[in-house]
């Protein structure tokens, strides 16, 4: 059930009834409220949720990029005032520096340690070797495909040895096809590494085939409306299993009563039992999505 | 890609064009203002022992002066791109400073520095100063702000995102700006030199025009004019150098 192998690197997270609120120029946005979880070790966790439900707040607050109003995000027991080294935060648009080589841009973040250029260069290429990308090390991103540069940004991950791994919506702009197979390259890469995962996505098969914890949050303000387990997350041939399709058709159904229960506030009407048809009216896009 | 032949066929054309051109005008004007291209292209040979000091030293001004403005404006032009507090302040100054016409400083830095090279490097580094001001801190307002949250994440401190962020990003709207720069620079270089002086290629022009000498100015005109052409290539070479990864296309 668990094909992990044994590992070095652990790192634990902990949000601690934290609050954030956006300063708008107009008005200000309760992105987060009350926001309260753990991830193990070497946990994969997928976040799931309507726009605007905070996710990506989440994400930047355990970066170390943005501070809590009040509340705690802890790594390993400690505060967090800032970013720290072994935490990698991959982005929609995957934050390569178009204007240094495939090689360049996988070794900044040991460059930035003040790392030897050499010694960096060495780990950086080794963590392109990981992901299959050897041969343009000395390319520059624009000569890339979306999925190569996906593949960039991990490497970019891997060469840093992180204990937590933070994505947000990474996979979200490629093509079916190259979107399922870097799935399976996130899968074996986690299995490999046993970072601690957080993985912000719209995909509800995303979300069951690489969370084994799969928060699904509420917006106006940011809320986590239901931790869902999916215990056989990683298991060989998942995505072929009738259990999959059971955690999807689950996560789908829990989706679209959020997004109905979004949309009918919006409008100012309770939301009770027997609106599911509304909801899932209201909720058409968000399911093709 | 750049191929040199095809540089310098350009070059052939373009030289061409004009000399027809000057030509035609030269027929139907018909003025010793205006000599046939020919004649001031030989007096410029012909002169050219005379002139290459008044060349040189003019090259020797623009480049300087372009130096001296471009490490002064590019670094204070990112960081008030940058920051939002410095913003504050600077962009008024700059609103207020950057539209009156620098030449005007020309007799005060003449009383001040004299006949010589530092007030002509001065006030061109002053124009390009404001340039590059203007152009970097809109470059650095520009930067998307992915590039820099990402490389936050991985722990960069200030210093090290305007090294590998910042500057770089910035770097083709700054060649673009050394560009303009360029044609600014050397009309501020022919006012300065053929106000005060007796050196450089604008006295020369000048000193010409005031003799009637309308074909010795006209060479004046083509050694300017091969001036502007060595710079704008010493920029090509070094911008093909240093921004690569702009030429590169999409496989």
């Amino acid at each position: 059930m668990n094909p992990r192998e044994p590992h070095t690197l652990t790192s634990a997270i902990e949000l601690d009834d934290v609050n954030y609120t956006y300063q708008g120029i107009e008005r200000q946005t309760h992105a987060l409220r009350d926001i309260s979880f753990t991830i193990a070790s070497g946990e994969p966790v997928a976040i799931i949720g309507p726009s605007g439900c905070g996710k990506t707040t989440i994400l930047s607050l355990i970066a170390g990029l943005i501070a809590p109003d009040s509340g705690k995000v802890l790594v390993n027991g400690t505060s967090i005032t800032g970013p720290r080294h072994h935490t990698s935060l991959i982005l929609q648009d995957y934050g390569l520096l178009p204007w240094k080589t495939v090689i360049d841009n996988a070794a900044l973040g040991l460059t930035l340690r003040g790392t030897t250029r050499a010694e960096a260069r060495a780990t950086a290429l080794e963590a392109l070797h990981t992901v299959g990308l050897e041969e343009f090390a000395k390319a520059y991103p624009n000569e890339l495909s979306g999925g190569m540069r996906q593949r960039l940004a991990l490497a970019r991950a891997l060469a840093l040895e992180v204990d937590i791994m933070l994505m947000d919506e990474p996979l979200s702009a490629l093509d079916a096809l190259t979107r399922e197979e870097l799935q399976d390259v996130l899968l074996k890469l986690w299995q490999r590494q046993s970072y601690a995962q957080v993985l912000v996505t719209h995909s509800i098969e995303e979300a069951v085939f690489l969370g084994r914890t799969i928060l699904l949050m509420t917006p106006r303000p940011g809320r986590i409306r239901t931790i869902i387990k999916n215990p056989s997350m990683g298991s060989s041939q998942y995505r072929q299993t009738a259990e999959f399709y059971e955690k999807c058709a689950c996560l789908r159904k829990l989706l679209i009563e959020e997004n109905g229960r979004a949309r009918l506030a919006e409008i100012g009407q309770p939301y009770e039992d027997g609106d599911d048809e509304i909801a899932l009216m209201m909720a058409g896009e968000l399911v093709d999505a | 890609m750049r191929s040199n032949l095809r540089i310098i066929i350009g070059y052939i054309v373009a030289f061409a064009l004009i000399v027809v051109f000057w030509a035609l005008a030269s027929w139907l004007i018909k003025s010793p203002a205006l000599p046939l291209p020919w004649d001031a292209i030989e007096q410029f040979f012909v002169t050219l022992p005379d002139t290459f000091s008044h060349i040189l030293i003019s090259l020797w001004r623009v480049i300087a002066a372009m130096v001296l403005g471009t490490v002064l404006g590019l670094p204070l032009g990112l960081y008030i791109g940058r920051s939002e507090r410095a913003d504050v302040l600077a962009a008024p100054l700059l609103y207020l400073l950057y539209p009156i016409p620098k030449v005007v400083f020309l007799p005060i830095l003449m009383v001040l520095l004299g006949l010589g090279n530092a007030p002509k490097i001065i006030l061109i580094a002053v124009v390009v100063f404001f340039q590059m001001l203007v152009t970097a801190r809109g470059a650095a307002q520009a930067i998307a702000p992915e590039s820099i949250t990402s490389v936050r994440s991985l722990g960069a401190s200030p210093l090290q995102i305007a090294r590998h962020v910042v500057l770089p990003s910035s770097l083709p709207d700054i060649f673009t700006a050394l560009r303009i720069s360029i044609g600014t620079a050397i009309a501020v270089l022919f006012l300065s030199e053929s106000i005060a002086g007796s050196t450089g290629i604008g006295y020369y022009i000048m000193n010409a025009w005031s003799r009637l000498d309308y074909v010795a100015m006209f060479a004046g005109i083509i050694a300017m004019g091969a001036m502007g052409v060595g710079l704008y290539e010493i920029l090509n070479i070094i911008e093909y150098r240093v921004i690569r990864w702009k030429h590169i296309t999409k496989r």
